[in-house]
Formats: structure tokens, sequence, C-alpha cells
């Protein structure tokens, strides 16, 4: 085969148009995410000027960039402070939350060949709502102290999403079956977690919902280097798997057939994806949307590769998380609209535009 | 004699119920055999087995003497390609990266420009290089199968499967993708081994035959050995009528005999 191809090659230099077309088309991938990278760098500087304190957008850029250069700019001190420990905080947790949905949404959605799978696909949502709803009623804790809430949400998120892997595992590891655990897995930790609202106390009850609505209020300095050394763990991880992902979406058959262990490479996505999700999720609450759409919409503008794809859907689920959240702040300030409302508020009917602007009937290709 | 693949003792089944039941089969290099038989005979059981899609219960499966079934999965699909019954995909890709998927055994994670160039090559041998932007999804089925060839060729492996690979084209695409497989073979490129169930198409361009009944070989060797009307009375349940057009055997379905149990 080898010397027979190499005989037919005919390396004129010169490329035909359909060439011509697949070479733009990667130009076109590129130049995509590095759009909506300078898009969100932008947004940044827009929000951190929105509230309560007047700042300008330079005056955003030169607080940022004094962290960096230790001070080449003069900012007035209190609105360094504003930006560096308010307005700033909470745009780094949306870009990584809304990175972090994205990318398992498009990887989850890939293994489990579905366009309908999210991150909460595997119950990871309703796990972590009914471990902070055992502490928060019960007082109930596996890791006590100030990470009683989140310890609770990332055991649980883990330990149901766990339970279907292991349970895919044992008994051969198909997509459709862990659809079906999925859901069937969500139903009974929302029945639990509805239990304990029934006989919560009001104060319980604030605690429980205000979490369930996600917020990324809760995301501070603290939390960051946590989060971060997940993301440089397990993004480059999903990210080594592209190619694999790409075969999957032919079907377990022809995967194999490629060399491809089609069952390995689902229990490995699922395994990390799900670190990640519980991560995020048990910091910032559940804003489950965006894991949802975000490959959708990445996978209309740049099309089916997972080595462009990936990356994509984080980039665009950071973008949509950050400008939705900047609306809910703002839109009725002084009042805050959580960011888990204000993403579907805002995501569904662009989401819905995009279905019917697109002229294909099956709108995720 | 040479041997490109071997075949012992296969046995496979799901739960209890054997689909195959002792295979054994050798086939020479650059030779292209097709497995015929009824619907349920165990010929796509096979072709699957002989790719570990499947995994037999036991018999080997050797392939230039090396054991298949204890190889890694790379290396199998460095060896042997598959081209199977075409389906539509939940995320399509267009074609080119659709092909691009063949070259995985042989790349890391970044395809060089080699690679791409592989694909082109493929593409314009099987003269589909202008659909290479096209969605796989709203291709023709011609051009679907072409498609799912080019993948399996750009694999660059010596033994080609085929699970059923005429079976949604016209007459005139089922002779384009027939003589495209003939010719890489009589290039010595390949060895091809394909499911089939069009007899006629099966005697005009194998080199041999084998023929299936219920997990069992009936009969194998050359068409016109194969394609007699006790075996296809005997395998199919229908009395046929064998003529010869340029040396070449065909059938023509005649009657049904006694109740033959569909599968």
């Amino acid at each position: 085969m080898a010397t027979e191809v190499r005989r037919r090659s005919s390396r004129t230099g010169k490329l035909s148009a359909t060439q011509e077309a697949y070479k733009k088309f990667i130009f076109r991938k590129t130049a995509f995410m590095s759009t909506i990278l300078l898009l969100i760098i932008l947004l940044t500087g827009v929000i951190i000027t929105l509230g309560p304190l007047d700042i300008t957008v330079t005056e955003a850029y030169c607080a940022l960039l004094n962290k960096i250069f230790s001070n080449c700019f003069t900012v007035d001190d209190l609105a360094e402070q504003v930006i560096w420990n308010i307005r700033f905080p909470r745009i780094i947790g949306g870009v990584m939350a809304g990175f972090g949905f994205g990318v398992c949404g498009c990887v989850m959605q890939a293994v489990l060949k579905n366009p309908l799978a999210s991150p909460f696909t595997l119950g990871i949502s309703s796990g972590a709502q009914f471990g902070i709803a055992l502490a928060a009623v019960l007082g109930v804790s596996v890791i006590g102290g100030p990470y009683l809430l989140i310890g609770n949400a990332f055991v649980f998120a883990l330990l149901c999403s766990g339970f279907i892997i292991a349970l895919a595992t044992i008994k051969g590891a198909t997509s459709e079956t862990m659809i079906l655990a999925g859901i069937a897995v969500n139903y009974l930790f929302t029945a639990l977690s509805q239990l304990f609202k029934y006989f919560a106390s009001d104060e319980q009850l604030r605690l429980m919902t205000s979490w369930g609505m996600g917020d990324l209020a809760a995301f501070t300095w603290e939390r960051f280097p946590v989060i971060l050394t997940v993301f440089v763990i397990c993004v480059p991880l999903l990210m080594l798997k592209a190619w694999d992902l790409n075969i999957m979406t032919a079907g377990d058959e022809t995967a194999k057939s490629i060399g491809v262990d089609a069952n390995n490479v689902r229990t490995f996505i699922m395994v990390i994806s799900s670190l990640l999700v519980a991560t995020v999720v048990c910091f910032t609450g559940t804003i489950g949307f965006i894991g949802l759409v975000a490959p959708h919409m990445a996978r209309m503008i740049i099309g089916g590769d997972h080595r462009f794809l990936i990356p994509a859907s984080g980039i665009l689920g950071a973008f949509v998380l950050i400008s939705a959240d900047a609306i809910g702040m703002n839109i009725i300030a002084p009042t805050i609209i959580p960011t888990g409302i204000m993403t579907s508020l805002i995501g569904v009917p662009f989401f819905i535009y995009l279905i019917l602007k697109g002229k294909r009937r099956e709108f995720w290709t | 004699m040479m041997i490109k693949l071997q075949a012992k003792d296969i046995v496979f089944s799901y739960n209890s119920s054997p689909i195959l039941n002792n295979v054994n089969f050798d086939i020479p290099p650059s030779k292209l055999v097709s497995i015929v038989g009824p619907n349920g005979s165990g010929k796509s059981t096979l072709i699957k087995c002989i790719d570990r899609i499947l995994a037999p219960q036991s018999g080997s499966i050797l392939i230039d003497r090396k054991e298949v079934t204890k190889m890694k999965r790379m290396d199998v699909a460095r060896n042997i390609a598959y081209v199977p019954q075409n389906s539509l995909r939940i995320f399509p890709n267009n074609v080119v990266d659709t092909v691009l998927m063949g070259r995985r055994p042989h790349l890391g994670w970044l395809s060089s420009d080699d690679d791409e160039e592989k694909v082109w090559e493929v593409l314009r041998m099987l003269g589909i290089e202008d659909l290479g932007m096209s969605n796989f999804n709203e291709l023709s089925g011609g051009q679907q199968q072409k498609a799912l060839l080019a993948r399996a060729l750009v694999q660059e492996a010596d033994v080609l499967l085929l699970d059923e690979p005429t079976s949604n084209l016209d007459i005139w695409h089922q002779l384009d993708v027939m003589n495209i497989i003939r010719n890489l073979v009589n290039k010595k490129v390949i060895t091809a081994l394909m499911a089939v169930h069009d007899l006629n198409l099966a005697s005009r361009y194998s080199d041999r035959m084998i023929m299936m009944k219920k997990g069992k070989i009936v009969a194998a060797g050359e068409p016109s050995y194969v394609l007699t009307p006790e075996n296809i009375k005997s395998v199919y349940n229908v009395e046929a009528a064998v003529r010869r057009q340029s040396e070449t055997p065909y059938i023509i379905p005649l009657k049904q005999v006694a109740m033959g149990r569909k599968g």
C-alpha cells in the first residue's frame, strides 16, 4: 500500500480547489477561536467598569497589568482593590466555569454519541445538590470546617458519576447504558434532595436553593489555585484524546477497526471530565446550560474536528457565561441575578435563534 | 502455498446461541475472497471476529503467521482495515476529516502534511476529491461507500475487510466500487475479504468464494466450484439455474423449495 500511494503521489506543489478550501477551513477555525479569545479580553475590561464605583476601561487594564509588571501604572488605590478583589475574580471564575463546562460537554457528547449529553448527564448536578442538602439540613459532611458545603458537593458529584462509570465498565460500557443510568440516578438524588427540602427550615432552604441556582459570587482568589490545578491536569488529558473522539463519533465498531478501544476511551473521558465538572460545580453551583449548548454552538461554526472543537467549546462557553453574568449583575442593579438563571435566560433564546437560522435539519452538525 | 490470512477453529456465540461454529480458512496474498450465505449465516460476524471488533470465544486468526488475538489493537489496525456497512453519523464530519481518521494508527497528536497528502491521493484515486469539503451525511450512498473505502485505504493495511460494500448501491456504483477493489488486489496492494449478498457480483469479481450456512463453511473454492445448483439449493433453499457468461458462472434463482428459515 505504501509504495502504491507513494508512486501515485504527484507533488507538483499546486493545490486543487478542494485542497485550498480545506486549508481555508482550518484557517477559519483558528481565526474564530482567536476572535472569541480577543472578545473575552475586551469584555473583561468592559465588565470591570460596570458597577457602583466608577472605573474606566483604561484603569481596568492598568490595574490588571500592574499585578503582572508590578506597579508600572498609577491607578487609584481603591479602584485597584475593587478591580482585583471583587470584579476581576468573578470574571476569572466565570471564564473557568464556562470553559470547564464547555469542554466537558463537548467530550461527553462525543463519547456518549448523543447531542443531549451534558456535564450533568451522569447525575453530577443532582449528586452535588444532594451533598449540599445533606450538609445544610443535617450538618453531615465528608470534609468538615469551611469546606463543609463544597466538600460535600464535590464528593457526592463524583460518587454519582463514579457509580455509573463503574456500572457501565462492569456491564460493558455502551453509551446508551450510561445515559440511562445517569438519568435514573438523577431522579434518585433529586428525590432525596426534595425529601430534605421538605423537612428543611427556611434558612436551610435558602442555602440549598441559592446554591442550586449557580452563582459566581462564591468564587474567590483562595479557591483559584485548586481549580487551576485541576484544569491544568484535566484539560490537556482530554485534548490528548481529540483524535480518538473524532473516531468514536463514527461508532464503536469503526473506532475499534481503526485501533481505538472505544470502551477504554469512554471510561477515561468520563472519569477525567467528571473530576473537572465536580470541581467547578462545587465552587459555582449548577450552571448547566453552558455545557449542553456551547459545544453545539462551536460545532455549528467550526465543524466536528475535536482538535479544534474542544478548545472552541471551552472558549465559547467562557464567553457566553461572562456575558450573561455581566448582564445579570447590572440589568436591575443593585440586585444581582444569579449566574445560572441569567445564563439560561440569555443563552436559550440565542440558541433557539441559531437552530432556526441553521439550514440543516440536524442543527448540531 | 503462501498464506496471508488464516482462520483456525473460530467459535463465536452471543449468549449461548452459536453464530460461528469452527470456521477454518486460508487466504493467499493478493486475492479477492467473498463470503456468501443467507441472512444470519454469520458472514458479518466472521468479518468482525477477524478484525477483533468481536472477540471469538476460541480459535485463532493469523495474519502473516502472527496471532491477531494477541496483538495490540493499534497493531491490528495497521494490518487489517475494515469497511463497515454504511450508516449515518450523529456528529458527521466533512469527507477529508472522515478519511483522515484512518491515519490514526500512524500518527501522533498532530497530523502531518504527509498524512493529509495521503488522504488527498486516495480521494483522487477514487474520484471523490471534489467532495472533500462536503458533509458525510449529505453524500449519496455511492459517495459514502467510497468515502468509507477511502478511510480504510489510508490505513495502509495489507488486508481489507468489507461488510456488504455494494448493498445500498445502484448497478453502476456496484461495478465502480468492485472495480476499484479488484484493481487494488490485482496490483498486489491488498488482500480483500468481503461479505456479500449478491452471488453474481461475488462470482464475477472473486478469486475464491466461501459459502456459509448457520455459522459453518459449506463450500469454498473458485466460484465455478462453489456456485452449483446443489450448493445453492442446500444453503439457500432456492432452486437456481447456473449459466456462464465469459467463463464466469452466474445464477438465476427459479423458485423457493422447502420452508427456508428466514434470518
